[in-house]
């Protein structure tokens, strides 16, 4: 039961992609959640205006890693025009499973670090 | 010993809580999180239920008969709580909404009015937020100096070093009688004759955590005050207590003014009520005390011993099980008295992964840092799963725990 609701979590906690530091990014920025102490960090090179590499690192929990890792896969290659339109409930549909109100906060950390890094502070708590 | 336990029946006692009937996607409801608030059984729910009914009103105010009966109900209620607890009568019993707003009441009360420049007060590592904060507002405002009693290793309070923080100059001592993540129970009695031969401090205790599950006597263990929530002893949210000695409550100034709280008011000033009023302005929670009320007759009719007795049950049962499943750790000793609860985290796992699948198989428990920062840094740890217990906990709710915990430990761990 567990390991087929959490698939694709487990596979990117365990075997986390992109993960790592990055030397001279072009942008980056980290983002907390200090009620439950999960932390996202995100390190973005651009080129043309294309994504052409991305890092993060952090901590915390399962879905906060493993959706960072989802999601850095998504956006490797992207052009950051076509990334503005991605919605948060399509990152959420990339994770391969239903989540609960309350971990949907872990799940949402690093879209939210990625906007802001992307497209500024004004997507704070969008 | 073998008419005790006739008279403890887990499945019964499940009967009367209508929750515990709940299924969570499916599948019966665990309830393991009593140390953050317990389920109410039928007999609270109906007591608030009576009361809307049949005998609402406000109290201490009208002639008329409904505002009579309230009043019987709701002095009734301290006066149950008076003897649930062994103090003298309920002049010496205070409503509050929680343990928080109990020890706000001290801290405020003889803190703001009472303690001077380099006065000092003692706490200790062990404390739940609500034991630390308000006395870190008094040394803000009156410039007192605040001590920690350290935590032992093996999850008990350093008596030593309380002994040499003690001083004339000690004006509070202020400490759990037992921790809400490591179980600790502490040793009461002990820890306040240290005290009382070293100071004349006033002695503080927080009973959140230890009245809804062992006897505690005030007149026994001979603290000054005692600061308990309802909602952790079956009784409704917004319930709490503070027991003070009749003779400091006396002399205190009131914490919150008002109605209710007054004898007399002329455009001069004002006298103060009687005890226990003098310290519960505005219109009470009538509801909820009444509420708490019956929780109290809930407890008294199964007996604190045979919840003591059930508790520790489960405790070694579920520490056991626990025990078999490879990287887990758990905090605290186990090996001296301690509560129903235990904290943990397994290793590789975070412990909000802990908590979210068991979730998803029905089982609540807590994960966080349990609102006591200071200790969790102290043994290095950011935080933590707890599970806890209460009467209508099962052996069999514990097993189908385990089974999840052994699944987490198998997929998650990397």
């Amino acid at each position: 039961m567990i390991e087929e609701i959490y698939e694709i979590i487990l596979d990117h906690y365990k075997n986390p992609r992109n993960y790592g530091k990055m030397e001279n990014p072009d942008i980056e920025y980290e983002g907390g959640n200090p009620y439950c102490g999960d932390e996202i960090k995100m390190q973005f090179k651009l080129k043309n205006g294309v994504i052409e590499d991305v890092k993060f690192s952090g901590r915390g929990c399962a879905i906060s890693q493993a959706s960072a890792s989802i999601l850095t896969e998504y956006l490797k290659g992207k052009k950051i025009e076509e990334i503005k339109n991605f919605k948060k409930e399509e990152h959420l549909k990339n994770l391969g499973m239903e989540l609960s109100p309350v971990r949907m906060k872990c799940a949402l950390l690093a879209y939210e670090v990625m906007r802001i890094a992307l497209f500024g502070e004004e997507e704070i708590g969008k | 010993m073998e008419i005790k336990e006739k008279i403890f029946d887990v499945y019964k006692i499940r009967n009367d809580f209508p929750c515990l009937k709940r299924k969570i996607r499916g599948k019966d409801l665990i309830y393991f999180d009593n140390a953050a608030t317990t389920q109410r059984p039928k007999q609270v729910i109906e007591a608030i239920k009576e009361f809307y009914e049949n005998y609402n009103a406000n109290v201490h105010r009208g002639v008329h008969t409904l505002s009579y009966e309230a009043s019987v109900k709701y002095e009734e209620a301290h006066q149950k709580v008076a003897e649930f607890i062994g103090a003298k009568g309920m002049e010496e019993i205070i409503f509050t909404r929680n343990a928080s707003e109990a020890l706000n009441l001290v801290a405020y009360s003889i803190g703001i009015h009472e303690l001077e420049e380099g006065d000092e007060i003692i706490t200790t590592l062990m404390e739940h937020h609500s034991n630390i904060v308000p006395w870190q507002m008094l040394r803000k405002v009156k410039k007192i100096k605040l001590h920690y009693v350290n935590v032992l290793k093996n999850g008990t309070l350093d008596l030593e070093h309380l002994e040499k923080l003690l001083n004339k100059k000690t004006k509070i001592v202020a400490f759990t009688l037992a921790s809400n993540f490591l179980g600790t129970i502490t040793p009461a009695k002990e820890i306040i004759k240290i005290i009382r031969n070293k100071s004349d401090a006033i002695i503080v205790c927080d009973g959140a955590q230890a009245v809804p599950h062992i006897k505690v006597n005030v007149k026994e263990i001979d603290c000054d005050f005692l600061a308990v929530s309802g909602h952790k002893m079956l009784g409704p949210t917004g319930t709490g207590f503070l027991y003070g000695k009749k003779h400091l409550l006396e002399k205190m100034e009131p914490f919150l003014y008002g109605g209710d709280m007054i004898f007399e008011v002329t455009t001069e000033g004002a006298t103060w009520n009687e005890l226990p009023w003098k310290f519960e302005a505005g219109t009470p929670n009538i509801a909820g005390g009444i509420g708490l009320s019956a929780a109290i007759d809930y407890l008294n009719e199964i007996g604190m011993e045979n919840i003591e007795n059930h508790e520790k049950e489960l405790l070694e049962y579920a520490l056991r099980r626990m025990r078999e499943i490879e990287d887990i750790e758990i905090y605290g000793h186990k090996e001296q008295d301690a509560l129903g609860l235990i904290s943990f985290n397994i290793k590789g796992v975070h412990p909000h992964d802990i908590a979210g699948i068991c979730d998803e198989e029905g089982i609540a428990i807590r994960s966080g840092h349990h609102c006591t920062q200071p200790l969790m840094r102290h043994f290095c740890i950011e935080n933590s799963a707890r599970a806890s217990f209460y009467i209508y906990n099962t052996k069999e709710e514990i097993d189908v725990f385990i089974e999840v915990l052994k699944k987490i430990k198998k997929y998650f761990s990397k």
